[in-house]
């Protein structure tokens, strides 16, 4: 029916015209200034309150599947960095354990500390970002700089184990690259001790404040049914009151050897989920300190059969002339690979030739190193692990972080899939937005801690 | 309950329509004809011992280069599901024909299939039935062809600006 | 004339000067660089010494465009929007060595390095650069935008 009236042709008010006020449709993003990552988020908004939200991801797509297909199992583990990329360390491993799962190899009990450790930093370096970052994006630009710094303690730390910052490429399948360093014990405590200053003084900052209540309390609110419906795990899932953590459900490594709880809160909303990532990163360094204390030294040498070698037995042999099997020319390594003698490279990688590669003095020092490098590096060689499918589900900072291998017996993967554990609370982000107002997309955006290599793989 | 518990109790209650199962690795693992895939996972869901309330993963693998495989049907869509109440995991695959590439949606059941299964179309092609919204989720609207076949080469771009336009 | 010269020239410097001590920078960040991103922009290798403290999350307000990150072909021409929005006098950083020439992501999904797309000023490769590469980078960046013959 066309408008009549003086009101409806000029106003756009009536029953003909389609309403008196038509719904705003605001785009937020894909370029938005929250730091964390590109989405797009397409509002429908009636006045402030947010009618009806869909989300769309997909800018950061990289291809990550398709480009584990092209190389060799271990060219998989630079990608699978980037990943989430502010917990590296948990992706490698992950994706490392799935392999091994497929190749059928148990780790030697120090790289299975090693990893709960290094793991464990990760975590806090996640939970570190996403709290700084969702704090800055509500105004409370302090608190960001204060996580940033501890964050960069313990990315000190990260760097002396593995050489780099952020993009480690640590974890190797049967192992990891190499030990830790000299003195790890004590340099963790010290960096412990700043993050735990640092963790204090945002508490004092954030956990009482009555503008970061106001803004996270009953915002960004799920049902404990629908969170399980939507499959998110994590602290997400521990914030609407399920006690559900993979290091304690189905305990992997060496998370059954330590003690820590698991923080869960009832409410399910934004400030739940803040509390719970807070105890979660004291719990974390609970549970890298016990580990580091727990940790078996000493090398646990296997010898080709699986019979543990002591090495005093082996240089015993050796000087009586018993040769076969013990190399002849020792080489000196330059402290740059300080981690990777051989007695050390045994101590975390299986002895498995199939996998791991013969360390330096071996490759360099002798005919059967020199071709078990070259049957694990060159084309067409490689892993080969029998056909079959794995998988493999860690615990990631953000929930449940799992890998699907899938092999043919070649030396490439056939399939390699991550089951994102940020990809289910981002398809429940509608729910959470739809029906709060557009100022609560920020805080809410900030505490589902997207990470976008993550989502869009 | 253990993996070969979970495969009897499916083997009891569908019979033919599970066409094999085993249990490597400790994982079980369950084959389902595609008509059969809804009431399997339903019964997943809804019966108490089984108790699968969490649907972990959706996704697919291409058969096309595996060798072995080449005369079988070409894709296979893997459920991955895991139980809170009894933390127990069970993979079921639907094998799908490259010519009849649609499977029944588990969007009923658990609402994260909506985005997982628009993953499976965009990558792979594999249309879902009684799926609301069915459009692709990472790649872009204008891209043609579905990137994670083993037919489409990784280094063929569709660039959607070109070079300094 | 010569006189004209020198004052216009020395008029050139002050500005070049001016403008090169206070970047207002966008960042336009998409991935892991962001990371080292905001570590170069916290406390510890502060870059609010350089004048580029404050990040203006408006491409209207900015003059630096830091495309930080991955750049797919989904974003690219958002990345294009955003950088047509920019006002003269505008630079750009390649940060990082996905923008620069794609990094080993040579796939259907990537664009390899954002100068196919728009003009590029420095380049930070890097993957992600360290903090003092960034700085290196920028420290750079202010050369050339002093050296540069100033548009006023």
């Amino acid at each position: 029916m066309a408008p009549t009236t003086t009101r409806e042709i000029f106003l756009s008010e009536g029953g003909g015209t389609g309403g008196g006020s038509q719904n705003l449709h605001v785009n937020l993003g894909p370029q938005h200034p929250a730091m964390h990552g590109i989405i797009r988020i397409l509002a429908e908004l009636d006045g402030e309150t947010l009618v009806k939200a869909d989300v769309e991801i997909g800018y950061l797509h990289r291809a990550f599947e398709k480009d584990c297909e092209v190389g060799g199992y271990n060219n998989a583990i630079p990608y699978t960095d980037r990943l989430n990329y502010v917990s590296p360390l948990i992706n490698n491993f992950g994706y490392a354990a799935a392999v091994e799962k497929l190749l059928g190899i148990e780790i030697t009990a120090r790289c299975a500390y090693i990893r709960v450790i290094m793991s464990e930093i990760s975590r806090i370096c996640d939970h570190l970002t996403c709290i700084g970052a969702t704090a800055m994006e509500l105004g409370a630009i302090t608190v960001f700089l204060y996580m940033i710094k501890a964050r960069e303690f313990l990315w000190e730390l990260v760097e002396d184990v593995t050489g780099a910052r952020l993009t480690i490429s640590y974890g190797r399948v049967g192992g990891v690259r190499a030990d830790l360093p000299e003195d790890f014990a004590g340099k963790v405590s010290a960096a412990f001790k700043e993050t735990r200053e640092v963790l204090d003084e945002v508490h004092r900052l954030l956990t009482g404040n009555r503008i970061f209540m106001d803004r996270m309390v009953g915002v960004g609110v799920l049902s404990r049914q629908e969170t399980i419906a939507y499959g998110i795990t994590g602290p997400f899932l521990r914030a609407a009151g399920v006690a559900h953590d993979l290091r304690r459900a189905e305990p992997y490594w060496a998370y059954d050897r330590v003690e820590f709880e698991v923080p869960t809160q009832p409410a399910g909303d934004n400030y739940a989920r803040y509390l719970v990532r807070m105890a979660e990163m004291e719990q974390s360094m609970r549970i890298a300190e016990q580990a580091l204390r727990d940790i078996p030294g000493g090398p646990v040498n296997v010898d080709a059969r699986g019979r543990p070698l002591d090495p005093a037995t082996y240089v015993d042999r050796g000087k009586q002339g018993q040769t076969e099997g013990l190399l002849l020319v020792p080489l000196t390594l330059s402290p740059n690979l300080q981690g990777q003698s051989r007695s050390e490279i045994e101590q975390v990688n299986v002895h498995d030739k199939r996998v791991v590669l013969p360390s330096k003095e071996d490759t360099y020092g002798s005919i059967e190193g020199l071709m078990n490098h070259f049957m694990l590096i060159m084309d067409g060689y490689g892993i080969r692990p029998p056909v079959g499918e794995a998988y493999y589900a860690v615990e990631g900072a953000n929930g449940e972080l799992g890998f699907y291998v899938v092999s043919d017996g070649s030396d490439r993967p056939y399939r390699v899939r991550c089951r994102p554990p940020c990809l289910p609370p981002m398809a429940a982000l509608h729910r959470l937005l739809e029906g709060g107002m557009v100022a609560d997309v920020v805080p809410t955006f900030g505490s589902v801690n997207m990470i976008g290599g993550e989502l869009d793989r | 309950m253990d993996g070969s518990s979970i495969l009897q109790r499916l083997r009891e209650r569908f019979g033919p329509e599970i066409l094999e199962t085993h249990c490597l690795r400790g994982e079980p693992a369950a084959v389902v004809t595609p008509p059969a895939i809804r009431p399997v996972l339903e019964f997943c869901q809804t019966e108490p011992e089984l108790g699968f309330d969490l649907l972990v993963d959706l996704t697919a693998v291409d058969y096309l280069k595996f060798p072995g495989r080449e005369d079988g049907p070409r894709f296979e869509v893997v459920y991955h599901l895991f139980s809170l109440p009894h933390t127990h995991r069970l993979r079921l695959k639907v094998p799908v024909e490259e010519s009849e590439a649609v499977v029944p949606t588990a969007v009923g059941l658990w609402p994260i299939a909506n985005w997982l299964e628009r993953e499976v179309w965009d990558m792979f092609g594999i249309r879902f039935d009684g799926h609301p919204d069915l459009r692709r989720l990472l790649m872009y609207e204008e891209f043609e062809g579905h990137p994670l076949r083993k037919d489409y080469p990784v280094h063929r771009r569709q660039p959607l600006i070109g070079p300094r336009n | 004339m010569g006189v004209g010269a020198f004052f216009t020239s020395k008029l050139d410097e002050a500005i070049g000067w001016a403008r090169k001590n206070s970047i207002f920078q966008y960042p336009f960040v998409t991935a892991c660089c962001g990371m080292e991103f905001m570590a170069t922009a916290a406390s510890h290798y502060d870059v609010d010494r350089f004048g580029a403290g404050l990040a203006r999350f408006s491409p209207r307000q900015a003059d630096v465009l830091f495309v930080v990150g991955t750049i797919s072909h989904k974003m690219a021409p958002v990345l294009k929007r955003v950088y047509d929005q920019m006002c003269e006098p505008k630079w750009v950083v390649a940060f990082g060595v996905c923008t620069c020439t794609g990094g080993f992501y040579d796939n259907y999904a990537t664009v390899m390095g954002i100068d196919t797309i728009i003009p590029v000023d420095v380049y930070i490769p890097g993957c992600p650069p360290r903090p003092e590469s960034v700085l290196d980078g920028l420290m750079k960046l202010q050369d050339k935008i002093a050296a540069s013959a100033q548009r006023y």
